[in-house]
């Protein structure tokens, strides 16, 4: 076992890997010697009913909440318990389940912020920008179609925008690996299928990882599905398979899988 | 459109400068002495934009810093009236033969400038590092800086024979070998003063304007945000409160030079939030507000309490009631509202007001 895992965790393709991580808060284990990999430029999709542990996942692999037992690896090193910004710069970014757009900032500034490669505040004492870093923002801005918008107050633009931004910022930072925690919160359906293309074109450059309930998302989606259940691993598998299993409709008709 | 309202803008602040270099001839002597000393005030306040304004952290403890930079220069101020091998007369009557070593460092002026600005900013910097290294914020860390200003004060206080105990340091002569007393130097030190009072401004203004600033109003409204961005907020905020600091320090000097006396009661617990009220009277995200406040502040008090001595602090208390229910952006934030409602009229581009709001800063 240890073996495998070894030979794993050395495999060139893989990005990241959870090792058997638990998580207890007091008593109450969020996550269970859960285990998961992802190879770099795929996307995977993380489901299962509330309190399954999917956003204790997220918060664990970017530093938010640390891990009681088990560790992260990214990258062949171990994150488990560096700090937050540091796990950031080596290229792991996160979108929070509530917007978390800058509101003072105008939409240029926010993604200027996110996207700037030398985070140090002694370099922070410039006016300037570099004209790449401009024109890479200036590519995000239309992806996420905010370019007539670039300068308003973030705090301004309505919620599905402000998802949006959130989503252009994170892709901003250049991570190798995105999580994005329900990007589709609060959005009409129109917005959520605009919102899957958006996401389905960042494949191949950045693995991402999304957590969503919305099944129609997911389906849009078409990536490998992990469903989580009380805090462990329950199956995985593609959108097909998944839809079909017994086990993951027992756990969302909220019967005990046993 | 904004960019006619910008250089209007500074043409205003030229001529607001030159009014204020032209004071000594505009006013009486007796308000050009109180100008001064609430021009010294008013770096301190402009400081506090920075601090509490953009960077969103409240410091109840600003009379330490303008303490420290009041006491550096007092005690260059007190070795110039001293002969060879003399010490302060509250020395010799606590039983001390000699100057402490701490004091002799400041008999050069030259050194005792640097302190002013260095001493704040260094103690200023070891503080908010201690304390933002453990993320410690908000209404917690407003409650460590005043427990800072009542142990700052009350050791003042109680080290009578190294620092004038409650009497402070005063009866000063020369600074730099000019006489304090004489009008020319008075003059000089007004003009000093609003110079470092253009300073500050400039400066503030150029730093809220660069990465540095915008970060600083990013870690006020998402400091988890700008975390989880790659960035590490501490160093950002220590830089915040040392600048600050620094402010305050040579507010505190130069309002000892105009005073002519430091002592324990312009340091402690209700001086400091004294400056936190100017600020928000002023108006904290602004630094004309802030200046705009202190003067006004000061200028009522010394109207009011020599009039109605009693009657001051329940005005103050009032006003800073009124202003927070009122006016949360203070009296800037009253002029800033009817410039944008004005432009609003005149130019059919709403989302315009935005801008302006930020050109205030």
């Amino acid at each position: 076992m240890a073996q495998a895992l070894h030979e794993q965790l050395t495999e060139p393709n893989l990005l990241l890997a959870v090792d058997g991580v638990t998580v207890d808060f007091d008593g109450f284990k969020a996550l269970n010697g859960f285990s998961l990999t992802i190879d770099k430029g795929s996307l995977r999709v993380v489901i299962g009913p509330n309190g399954a542990g999917k956003s204790t996942l997220c918060d664990t692999i970017i530093g938010r909440v640390r891990a009681t037992s088990g560790r992260v690896v990214f990258k062949g090193e171990e994150i488990t318990y560096l700090p937050e910004f540091e796990i950031v710069r080596r290229g792991v970014c996160r979108k929070f389940q509530t917007p978390g757009v800058l509101p003072t900032l105008t939409v240029l500034d926010n993604l200027m912020i996110a996207g700037q490669k030398d985070r140090s505040w002694r370099r922070s004492f410039g006016l300037r920008q570099a004209p790449e870093e401009k024109e890479k923002i200036e590519k995000i801005l239309e992806t996420v179609g905010l370019t007539d918008r670039s300068h308003i107050l973030a705090g301004e633009l309505a919620h599905g925008e402000k998802q949006w931004l959130e989503i252009g910022m994170v892709v901003a930072t250049d991570a190798e690996l995105l999580l994005l925690d329900e990007p589709t919160a609060g959005m009409g359906p129109k917005e959520t299928s605009k919102t899957a293309d958006l996401i389905r074109g960042l494949g191949g450059q950045h693995a991402v990882l999304v957590i969503d309930h919305d099944m129609s998302f997911i389906e849009q989606l078409n990536g490998r599905v992990t469903v989580m259940h009380q805090g462990q691993f329950l199956k995985e598998g593609s959108v097909a398979e998944i839809r079909k299993d017994p086990d993951v409709a027992a756990v969302y008709l909220g019967r005990a899988a046993d | 459109m904004y960019a006619r309202i910008l250089r209007f803008r500074w043409t205003i602040a030229i001529v607001v400068v030159i009014i204020a270099a032209l004071a000594p001839w505009l006013v009486s002597a007796y308000t050009l002495t109180l100008l001064g000393r609430f021009l010294a005030m008013s770096i301190l306040a402009i400081g506090l934009v920075l601090l509490w304004g953009e960077a969103g952290i409240l410091s109840l403890g600003q009379g330490v810093f303008f303490g420290l930079g009041g006491y550096v220069i007092a005690m260059n101020l007190k070795q110039a009236t001293l002969g060879e091998g003399e010490i302060p007369d509250f020395m010799t009557w606590s039983g001390l033969d000699a100057l402490p070593w701490w004091w002799t460092i400041f008999s050069h002026p030259l050194l005792a400038m640097l302190g002013v600005i260095l001493v704040p900013a260094a103690v200023g910097a070891v503080f908010s590092w201690l304390v933002f290294r453990r993320r410690v914020g908000g209404v917690y860390f407003a409650l460590i800086t005043q427990a800072l200003a009542l142990c700052f004060a009350t050791l003042l206080v109680s080290q009578q024979q190294y620092t004038g105990g409650f009497n402070g340091l005063t009866d000063f002569k020369t600074l730099f070998g000019f006489d304090l007393g004489a009008i020319g130097t008075i003059y000089t030190l007004y003009w000093v003063t609003v110079a470092f009072v253009v300073a500050a401004f400039a400066i503030t203004y150029w730093l809220l304007a660069t990465r540095y600033g915008k970060l600083l109003r990013a870690t006020r409204d998402g400091e988890n945000r700008v975390r989880f961005l790659g960035y590490d907020p501490a160093p950002y905020k220590v830089i915040a409160f040392s600048i600050a600091a620094a402010f305050a320090g040579i507010a505190g000097a130069l309002f000892t030079l105009h005073a002519g006396v430091v002592s324990p009661a312009l340091v402690g617990v209700v001086p400091s939030i004294e400056m936190v009220i100017w600020v928000a009277i002023g108006g904290r995200k602004s630094l004309w507000g802030a200046i705009a406040g202190t003067l006004i502040v000061n200028f009522a008090r010394d109207q009011i309490s020599s009039a109605l001595p009693s009657l001051w602090l329940y005005a103050l208390g009032l006003a800073f009631v009124l202003v927070v229910t009122f006016l949360p952006d203070g009296l800037a934030g009253l002029g800033t509202n009817l410039v944008s409602r004005l432009t609003k009229r005149s130019d059919d581009a709403p989302a315009g007001a935005a801008p302006i709001v930020r050109a205030e800063g």
